[in-house]
């Protein structure tokens, strides 16, 4: 299976998603921002970063960058979608996901451990996880704050649509805590943490097992390597 | 040469952090006068040649479709700059 990475003038996890793939058993492509050719891969990740610098607003610029006109056809057309932190400012940017990301509510930028509730187990990047369960995945944002208008909350609880919420601490002012997001088919996620930062022993979260021993990210690639598997 | 401006604020009814900042260090400092502070953006968009209905039409739709995002900002005015 292979998981094309988008890398945009500004990514930095770019390298970090490529080797999360190689991790979870897949062959990773890395994709240019600047071309219009998907490399026929079976998903894509847009990675976390500073695309265009934030210029503009967080992923605006990067959202109408060539690649992205393949990218938000194939998402329509059922291809998974994974966007981490910047790539989820792109996902919500480009309109594949409603909602907006504006500076954290108290200003400053976090980078912490974070605990998250997955709400929703059914989708390409997260039917590995039990409906409810509890993971460790590091977060570091500085304009990670979810807002979208009534009526859309409305419809994104209403309709299953959380995919992450943040339990314990919210920490950017999120409204419903809301971490992440899917697609009513389920195929394009956006989550501000960043799963590939816990996917290999050594690296990841403490848990009560070991320090940084945390992995719960591998099953966001693990599950979208299964997902492509079941559909072939 | 002929500029089109955009302003563009983030929507009244959300927190604004940056302002909310400079908010606070004018109150540190003892400005009294002022409740609260809020900060928008101002594109300039230089015209090669004349504004014709056209070019301002486009730059209306450019204003709401790619310089602000409704879900989290509001255009507040397009106007021309001779």
């Amino acid at each position: 299976m292979r998981i094309g990475v988008v890398t945009f003038p500004g990514s930095l996890d770019d390298r970090d998603a490529q080797r999360a793939v190689r991790l979870a058993g897949g062959e990773p492509v890395p994709l240019w921002h600047g071309s219009h050719d998907l490399e026929g891969v079976d998903a894509i990740v847009l990675p976390g970063g500073f695309s265009y610098g934030d210029y503009l607003r967080c992923g605006a610029i990067a959202a109408r960058s060539p690649i992205m006109s393949e990218v938000i056809d194939a998402a329509n057309a059922g291809l998974p979608v994974l966007g981490i932190c910047n790539g989820f400012q792109i996902l919500v940017e480009a309109h594949l996901l409603p909602g907006g990301l504006i500076r954290n509510d108290h200003g400053s930028f976090v980078c912490r451990d974070q605990v998250l509730r997955v709400e929703n187990a059914s989708t390409a990047w997260t039917n590995g996880f039990a409906e409810g369960q509890e993971i460790t995945i590091p977060l570091k944002n500085g304009e990670g704050g979810f807002i979208a208008s009534a009526e859309d909350l409305k419809r994104l609880e209403g309709e299953g649509l959380v995919a992450f919420r943040y339990v314990g601490v919210n920490p950017n002012g999120s409204l419903d805590d809301i971490a992440g997001l899917t697609n009513p088919r389920g195929n394009v996620v956006g989550l501000m943490p960043h799963p590939e930062h816990a996917s290999e022993p050594g690296f990841g979260p403490d848990t009560p097992a070991a320090m940084r021993s945390g992995v719960d990210g591998l099953t966001f690639f693990t599950s979208v390597l299964a997902h492509r598997m079941a559909a072939a | 040469m002929p500029t089109i401006v955009v302003d563009v604020m983030p929507k009244a009814e959300l927190l604004d952090p940056a302002g909310k900042a400079v908010a606070g260090a004018l109150h540190r400092l003892g400005d009294t006068a002022f409740s609260g502070v809020r900060i928008g953006k101002r594109f300039e968009l230089t015209v090669d040649g004349e504004v014709t209905d056209a070019v301002l039409a486009r730059a209306r739709e450019l204003a709401s479709e790619m310089l602000s995002n409704s879900v989290i900002e509001d255009v507040i005015a397009v106007s021309v700059d001779e």
